[in-house]
């Protein structure tokens, strides 16, 4: 369990605004937040790479405010993984149990059974610039896992990745979690990536925690106008899926019937990126699985997009098109507008 | 068939550098090349002295002189390059100024200047000297002439090598259980090793070259250019140089020697 107490901390010209925090147990919380909100600056305060101004920082009934980062036991993944380039994947590995004094023969044994939970065995004798994007954050996963540390500690852990391997790397982290039930503090920019992982959400920005809660609670009831703004970009609904035929299922999300490429059946949660779906005024004849006919409720002006808000039967979608466009089509309130979008653009969840 | 001249597409602008540069080349070649020539044209001589035991300990005192310099410019000089690399303070500027001063300074300045606080009665000197460890005309006082004209060779490599090694590498390293002395060890000097290793190198080099600073600080026991420059104006070029080729051959040796072993994992 990690407990914050009104953290504070000044770094250069920004500054960590009275952080009060609690994970619990075996938890996976989420720090959703943009860019420069202060999520590295905390997690690196909780390993111990940073001392707070003010504060008291407690994991599992201990006050480690003061104490050097060797002696927390809290694994750390960087977004850029950070592996040794003079060590293999296997010395990578291993490098925490060598630091820790365990003999060779209790090592080689916690390395194995580390490199076979995160599939690294074929791996184990390759130098990290030799890796792809994706081994190498599971090395680093790995790296971090073997000294059995209270509390992991992962910024961004996926951003540097291509979207495939995102997904396998997000399922991957899931699995992990539920393997070994490590309280787990996982920073993100990325909504669905959020959604997806949390146990509970912890909003960011500017240096302080604007909301926590499930992230049910904080997507659809988000607590003022900029948690709404930040989790809200994405379009998410509880739907359920009424027939899966080859993984591509029709999905009814309150009366609207959206298809989208899932091995899913049963209730789940829908998820569209509002970049992905294309705004016309006319219906167009494509490969696009998804065209609905809506109504332009609101716009919002955001430099070159605008962000619109469209009406469809029960539901409201959020769409994103480009600041020309809108004035080409001469769109207002209460334009009738068709959007289109891939089924592989939806989030099954 | 395409020659290479084909394949390699050189314009006007880069063959107008290279034959300015050219002469830079030509001037290197032609000035130790003539030496060797000489040299090979009377190799009697070069065996007579090469077997000659002033020579020989001439020769030795440089290169142990050098590389004892060497060793103290490392165990003191890595240390503080890892500290200017890593922090930013007020005044570390003229830290690194100072630290600068003794390769823009004529060495022969740096000799008085050494010598007036080395010798006999000199501020170090003197005190030193109640230890029995006596710089002027001394071992001592060549080591402390090459040290001071060569140590800043590892202290700026060094730095800038250790300047591109991530600080975050030491903190995974200190989160797996590392204290900040075994980060340092395991982690940030094996990779900052090559450039600090090239430090050494140039500390070597430089410190066996070293001549004006040592010439007033301690002219005895003769190092191999005191010797060279003894015996060329006392008898003369024909003289001289067999000793500065054995000293240049040894010194090329050295360097292939120390080239060698590839840096694994690099």
């Amino acid at each position: 369990m990690i407990k914050i107490k009104d953290l504070h901390k000044s770094w250069k010209d920004f500054s960590l605004k009275n952080i009060n925090l609690e994970v619990k147990n075996k938890e996976y919380l989420v720090i959703l937040g943009p860019t420069g909100a202060g999520k590295t600056l905390l997690l690196e305060m909780i390993v111990g790479f940073h001392s707070p101004d003010s504060g008291e920082i407690w994991i599992n009934g201990e006050n480690v405010t003061d104490s050097p980062p060797e002696k927390r036991k809290v694994g750390f993944v960087y977004q850029d993984y950070m592996l040794f380039p003079h060590m293999t994947v296997k010395e990578n590995v291993e490098f925490g149990l060598k630091m820790h004094g365990i003999p060779p023969a209790e090592r080689k044994k916690a390395t194995n059974d580390v490199l076979e939970l995160t599939g690294l065995i074929p791996l184990r004798d390759r130098f990290p610039n030799t890796l792809s994007g994706g081994e190498q954050q599971k090395t680093a996963l790995a790296r971090a896992l073997i000294i059995k540390p209270e509390v992991l500690l992962l910024d961004e852990p996926l951003s540097a990745l291509d979207v495939n391997t995102q997904k396998k790397l997000q399922s991957e982290l899931k699995r992990v979690h539920e393997e070994l039930e490590i309280t787990t503090v996982h920073v993100t920019h990325n909504q669905v990536e959020a959604f997806i992982l949390a146990d509970r959400l912890a909003v960011m920005k500017d240096g302080a925690i604007v909301q926590t809660g499930s992230p049910e609670q904080v997507f659809h009831k988000p607590r003022d106008d900029y948690v709404a703004r930040f989790v809200g970009f994405e379009n998410l609904f509880d739907g359920e899926v009424i027939e899966n035929q080859k993984n591509v299922a029709k999905i009814d999300i309150g009366g609207v019937v959206i298809e989208a490429v899932t091995e899913k059946v049963g209730k789940c949660v829908v998820g569209v990126r509002p970049d992905d779906i294309i705004v016309s005024e006319r219906l167009f004849k494509s490969s696009v699985r998804n065209t609905l006919k809506g109504t332009i409720m609101d716009f919002v002006d955001m430099d070159a997009f605008v962000s619109l808000i469209v009406s469809v039967d029960n539901s409201s979608f959020a769409a994103l098109i480009t600041k020309r466009s809108f004035l080409e089509m001469r769109l207002k309130k209460g334009s009738e507008v068709y959007l289109s979008f891939k089924a592989s653009a939806v989030h099954v969840i | 068939m395409r020659g290479w001249w084909e394949e390699t597409k050189v314009d006007k602008f880069s063959v107008l550098f290279l034959f300015l540069g050219l002469f830079l080349i030509a001037f290197v070649c032609i000035t130790l090349g003539n030496m060797f020539y000489k040299q090979i044209m009377d190799i009697p001589t070069f065996i007579s002295v090469i077997k000659d035991p002033v020579v020989i300990n001439a020769i030795w005192i440089s290169i142990s002189a050098t590389t004892f310099s060497t060793l103290v410019a490392f165990f003191f000089g890595v240390p503080l390059a890892y500290f200017l690399a890593r922090n930013d303070f007020w005044g570390k500027s003229i830290i690194e100024g100072i630290l600068d001063i003794p390769m823009m300074i004529p060495h022969v300045v740096a000799g008085i200047a050494l010598y007036a606080v080395f010798n006999r009665s000199g501020v170090i000197g003197a005190p030193l000297k109640t230890l029995g460890i006596i710089f002027q005309d001394d071992f001592p006082g060549v080591i402390v002439a090459m040290l001071f004209m060569s140590f800043p060779y590892v202290v700026n490599t060094a730095k800038e090598g250790f300047k591109t090694i991530d600080p975050r590498l030491e903190n995974v390293a200190r989160s797996l259980g590392a204290s900040q002395w075994k980060a340092f060890l395991k982690i940030t000097f094996p990779l900052a090793f090559p450039s600090i290793f090239n430090g050494m190198l140039q500390c070597w080099a430089r410190g066996i070259s070293e001549f004006s600073a040592i010439l007033i600080l301690a002219y005895f026991p003769r190092s191999a250019p005191i010797l060279i420059y003894e015996w060329f104006t006392t008898f003369g070029l024909a003289v001289s140089r067999p000793i500065s080729v054995l000293l240049i051959l040894i010194c090329l040796a050295i360097f292939a020697l120390s080239r060698l072993p590839k840096w694994k994992r690099q």
